[in-house]
């Protein structure tokens, strides 16, 4: 993947730097939320496949760093105060998680794309939201992955034993990331890695970037554990009605099978992500506990945010 | 701390979900077709409104609980 076309100052700055390590000045302000959601999902793929275009190095310079670190700080600062805002009941802490979890999920009126492309979302719609899914997609767990080395014995194991599904228990051809890559391909889109990111929209990067950052930082390993149990946990219904959809616009075939392997797939993960993750994870670190649910609310506002964005896109909002 | 042992039972039983069922090589449905299983660990249908029986789809979520 090359490096993405800037949208401000601050992504500008960040994309100049990876290219020559030697680029002088200060990072400037950012201009947008979108510049600077931009300039993190920038410094942030350092730590995943890269980019052809940009110095190795960088992930651990530490100019580079301390502009990431700002970048976090905000973020993290805007999602909790987003959870605060929300959360029902202030610093009760839940001495039943899964169930905590379920109550959450069950919650949420966030808008559905997947009920969009079942019932009504055009051709173009339905490329134009796998265009922007390919971000997360093709690089599908792999925040997870991070966190292996962080937990305690139990939930360790269990999260092994769900990554080890993801990533295809053992065969390359049903790793999930390129069964989404056969699937675009199929569509007669660009099965590569990163080929879209200058279409991503801000939620979009913003979704992506908290993953990430979840996943990256082992004091957020409880918010990155959650926030995978609260994804597992809304796939395998909202995964059907995407196949669905596909197939009503003739999408059958490869893209349509993706979805399909998550309807099973995702009914086993959500299991074992409530209960031996994140139960676990609570039982054995307890201050664990708050954070899961603040992470697997999040996941679930992001999608909310990005779904509204795409259908008031569509004018479908209404 | 002492290290322990931990329960890892090849059948679970999830509240209001599916059974989990590690290690198997093949699950015959009610019809008696018989399943390959691909998977470490399956997720079986126990309210019988999964659209992939034997598999669970998640569906049970949006049954009403008795």
């Amino acid at each position: 993947m090359r490096l993405p076309k800037p949208r401000g100052g601050l992504s500008e700055w960040v994309v100049a730097r990876l290219a020559d390590a030697g680029a002088a000045g200060a990072a400037p302000a950012a201009d947008s939320l979108e510049d600077e959601a931009l300039a993190l999902w920038t410094l942030h793929e350092l730590s995943y496949r890269g980019f052809e275009d940009a110095d190795d190095h960088a992930e651990w310079d530490p100019e580079v760093l301390h502009v990431r670190h700002g970048l976090e700080v905000a973020l993290e600062d805007r999602l909790r105060s987003r959870w605060e805002a929300a959360r029902p009941v202030a610093g009760d802490l839940p001495d039943d998680v899964p169930a905590a979890l379920e109550a959450l999920v069950a919650a949420d009126d966030g808008p559905s794309l997947a009920d969009h492309v079942r019932r009504r979302a055009d051709l173009d719609q339905v490329l134009e939201l796998l265009r922007q899914r390919s971000i997360y997609h093709l690089k599908e767990s792999d925040p997870s992955a991070f966190v292996v080395p962080r937990l305690p014995v139990r939930a360790k194991a269990a999260l092994m034993e769900l990554q080890y599904d993801e990533y295809g228990d053992g065969d390359p051809n049903r790793l999930h990331a390129h069964l989404f890559a056969r699937g675009l391909e199929a569509a007669g889109l660009r099965p590569e890695y990163g080929a879209y990111i200058d279409d991503a929209i801000a939620e979009n990067l913003e979704m992506n970037n908290a993953g990430s950052l979840f996943g990256l930082h082992r004091r957020l390993r409880g918010a990155a554990m959650g926030h995978l149990a609260a994804f597992e946990m809304t796939s395998s219904i909202p995964s059907r009605k995407m196949a669905q959809g596909l197939d009503r616009l003739g999408l059958d075939g490869p893209m349509a099978a993706y979805y399909d392997e998550h309807v099973e797939a995702d009914a086993i993960h959500e299991q074992l992500a409530a209960r031996d993750i994140c139960g676990t994870l609570a039982e054995d670190e307890p201050d664990q506990a708050m954070e899961i649910l603040f992470g697997a609310w999040t996941c679930l506002d992001v999608e909310a945010r990005f779904a509204t964005a795409m259908l008031a896109s569509w004018g479908a909002d209404r | 701390m002492r290290e322990r042992d931990f329960d890892h039972p090849e059948v679970v039983l999830c509240p209001d979900g599916p059974m989990l069922l590690r290690g198997a090589r093949s699950v015959q449905d009610a019809d008696g077709t018989v399943h390959p299983v691909r998977r470490p660990v399956v997720a079986l249908c126990r309210c019988e409104k999964s659209s992939r029986l034997p598999w669970c789809d998640g569906t049970h979520k949006v049954i009403p609980k008795g």
